[in-house]
């Protein structure tokens, strides 16, 4: 699964720019399922179709799209100014590395005679130098979308990459797909896109897909570094069973049903209560009339940083655990 | 360690400024994709940028009267009633619905696909909310309005058009604090010229709404005149609908409460249901200098004379990369400036259209405006044209080819 992971974490992918991504998705995923679908947005859905009459329409949902910045002004010198695609802190800006859809690579410098050095630069004090001397000879356009840029890496029982938010998502999902002998219900995986800037692929996905139960799969932050988050989850401890995020109540039935499947399967989870931050689910959750809706996360530190870190057991887990809910059925 | 030579640029003089060359048209956009494996196309010289057919007589008038109507959010009906008597010849069905979206229909000759293009008929301005007893009027903001553009300015409230002032404190009598005070909308009061409360409500109701008492004019290059954020855009559509048929069923909504939140759009991509959106609208420029200082404005949205404005991304939408490309190549194919809206801020129509049911894809198309939310915005009327003449060549030459992946 490792190759995988890396594969996915270091394929460009800024939201609204997925064809990338999703070409990569879509080749690891031929042949397995009984139909894989583009919708309109660009949203990747792929089918397993139903065989028994008790089974369930389950959506599954990780989102192809990573944060990122996008060209906004490119001036005289052929220094590039740029506004953000979804959260992106200026504090993990500086001295960064982004690239462009047709590999250009830049780094991110900061205005030296601004405001107030002391605080954090803002985004609009920030430029990045793709190594042109003017605006003629710069490569990137207005409206030009960049990437984070930094290499997967491996120590212990830790990967370190960018995107792990939700390249990790992703990964997960494909390997359950992979894994998946023998299920009751009809399961569309869906590999989502435009989710960091307000979930606005999963909306219409789950209108596309009309499912009866919505599961996202992302990312949570964790409560275990120094003066951290004041959260009870933690690198190691297995996957996050979500209770609730600043978008969304999980259904209580949805968390449970993940609960006791974890409890049989002996595989060790946590339940997550997170402030600040949501999911696709938030958006499954309301679609249409409705569907009950809640998020297996995997554990990750320094979300939205070049360097988010999450513990490769906590991925297999993850694995492990969708394949036991998928297997069996589901009865709310 | 180099430093960015700034100091070494000559200084810029603010009044002086040299006007920056005008774009030269650039051929095929870039296509947001994988670096391509095939060897690049040998790519014919982009054609020399040909200024577009003025405005007729005709079209001014059609912009004047609906600059010049009063429609703001929620009470759009005299906007509504000049577009329909302006577009009933032209189309095969015309509804209004629930909301007061004016909802058309010009069928083609093709298939059938439906493609949605939008305006929207509301404008910023304000609501009697309540009558003081000494004959002035109590105002709420509808839209987003600077609160520093109220003092002072003549208004028009109501259907009847009943003239009034937005109260100010005489200069000679401010002190220097209460001089730079911003007064928030809640404390300024309309003055219709009347002693008593009961003879303001004879002229004017809570409920009623009032706009920026300005008259259209065309002054030299530019245009000026309210609101128009976005009766540019509904002149636009109107043209386009005078013109075509088209290979599909061009399906034209004219839309209400954009500016109170993107909601007339909504309900009226649902009802569309199209298999992909153009919406028209007017965007800021905020391109003269932001100070006096040597720093480059780097933050100007748009530009006056570069050309209509594409949307790649905004704040409520990332702009489907297929048909903005055809903007592009389409603009570029016929030597029409464009230029692209820098990412980041503002919001459409296309915000709730994309996001309709399993999905839209949706591109913006703006004409750039000075001082738009305000009693008197300014547009280059070349801009104007170059937007009418690139959405009439993008419709007589769209296909479902362009929305291939």
């Amino acid at each position: 699964m490792k190759p995988l992971i890396k594969k996915l974490v270091e394929t460009y992918g800024p939201s609204g720019h997925e064809d990338q991504i999703r070409d990569i998705v879509r080749a690891e995923i031929r042949n397995i399922p009984d139909y894989i679908t583009v919708d309109p947005l660009g949203n990747l859905i792929a089918v397993i179709k139903k065989n028994s009459r008790s089974g369930k329409k389950v959506m599954l949902s990780a989102h192809l799209d990573e944060i990122g910045v996008m060209a906004s002004h490119i001036d005289e010198h052929g220094f590039v100014r740029f506004a953000n695609i979804g959260a992106v802190f200026p504090i993990h800006c500086v001295g960064g590395r982004v690239r462009f859809a047709d590999g250009t690579l830049g780094v991110i410098g900061a205005d030296v005679r601004r405001d107030d050095v002391s605080k954090v630069p803002a985004l609009s004090d920030l430029f990045i130098d793709v190594g042109a001397t003017s605006k003629a000879d710069c490569p990137v356009k207005v409206g030009d979308a960049a990437g984070f840029y930094r290499p997967l890496e491996e120590q212990g029982h830790r990967l370190i990459a960018k995107s792990m938010d939700d390249r990790i998502g992703v990964a997960v999902l494909i390997e359950t797909l992979k894994a998946l002998k023998r299920t009751p219900h009809e399961v569309a995986f869906v590999f989502s896109v435009q989710e960091e800037v307000g979930l606005r692929g999963a909306g219409p996905a789950a209108f596309g897909v009309d499912a009866e139960i919505g599961i996202a799969v992302d990312v949570t932050l964790t409560g275990d570094t120094p003066n951290g988050y004041k959260m009870e989850v933690a690198l190691g401890n297995g996957p996050a069973i979500k209770v609730r995020d600043s978008g969304m109540l999980a259904d209580p039935r949805i968390k449970n049903l993940m609960v006791q499947r974890a409890q049989e399967a002996k595989i060790k989870s946590q339940l997550e209560v997170l402030l600040g931050g949501t999911t696709d689910a938030a958006a499954m959750q309301i679609s249409r009339g409705g569907m009950p809706a809640g998020c297996l996360s995997i554990p990750t530190r320094y979300v939205h940083s070049p360097s988010e870190m999450v513990d490769f057991r906590d991925v297999q887990a993850s694995v492990q655990l969708l394949l036991e809910i998928l297997q069996k059925p589901i009865d709310l | 360690m180099a430093q960015k030579p700034v100091s070494q640029k000559p200084a810029p003089k603010p009044k002086a400024r040299p006007r920056p060359a005008r774009p030269v048209a650039k051929p095929a956009a870039k296509a947001a994709a994988r670096p391509s494996r095939r060897p690049a196309p040998v790519e014919p010289a982009a054609p020399p940028i040909v200024k577009p057919p003025k405005a007729t007589a005709n079209e001014l008038d059609l912009l004047k009267e609906l600059s010049n109507a009063a429609s703001v959010s929620g009470d759009e009906g005299a906007v509504r009633k000049i577009i329909l008597d302006a577009i009933r010849p032209h189309v095969d069905e015309v509804n209004v619905d629930v909301m007061g979206n004016v909802l058309a229909i010009k069928r083609g000759p093709g298939r059938g696909e439906r493609v949605l293009v939008a305006a929207h008929m509301d404008e910023v301005g304000f609501m009697v909310s309540g009558h003081d007893a000494d004959g002035t009027l109590r105002i709420e903001i509808v839209g987003g309005v600077d609160d520093r553009v109220l003092l002072g300015k003549h208004v028009l409230v109501g259907a009847k058009r009943v003239p009034g002032v937005i109260g100010v404190a005489p200069v000679h009598l401010l002190n220097a604090d209460r001089r730079s005070a911003v007064t928030k909308a809640n404390q300024l009061r309309v003055d219709l010229g009347v002693e008593s409360a009961d003879a303001a409500k004879k002229l004017a109701k809570a409920g009623d709404r009032g706009v920026f008492a300005t008259e259209f004019d065309v002054v030299g290059p530019s245009l000026r005149g309210k609101a128009l954020d976005d009766r540019l855009g509904c002149a636009t559509l109107v043209e386009l609908l005078r013109g075509g048929p088209y290979g599909f069923d061009l399906h034209a909504a004219f839309t209400v409460q954009e500016e109170v939140g993107l909601r007339g759009a909504k309900v009226a991509g649902y009802a569309v249901d199209p298999v992909c959106a153009f919406v028209l609208d007017c965007t800021p420029a905020h391109d003269l200098p932001h100070s006096d200082e040597e720093r480059e404005n780097a933050q100007y949205n748009t530009r006056l004379g570069y050309g209509p404005a594409i949307y790649v991304a905004d704040a409520s939408t990332l702009h489907d990369a297929r048909l903005v490309a055809y903007l592009q190549a389409t603009a570029a194919g016929a030597g029409i400036p464009y230029q692209i809206q820098q990412p980041g801020g503002g919001g459409t129509d296309a915000g709730s259209i994309h996001r309709n049911r399993a999905g839209v894809p949706t591109v913006s198309l703006s004409v750039p405006g000075r001082y738009l939310h305000t009693p008197v915005s300014l547009v280059r009327a070349e801009d104007w044209r170059n937007s009418v003449k690139l959405m009439k060549l993008a419709l007589e030459g769209w296909t479902t080819k362009i929305l291939k992946r």
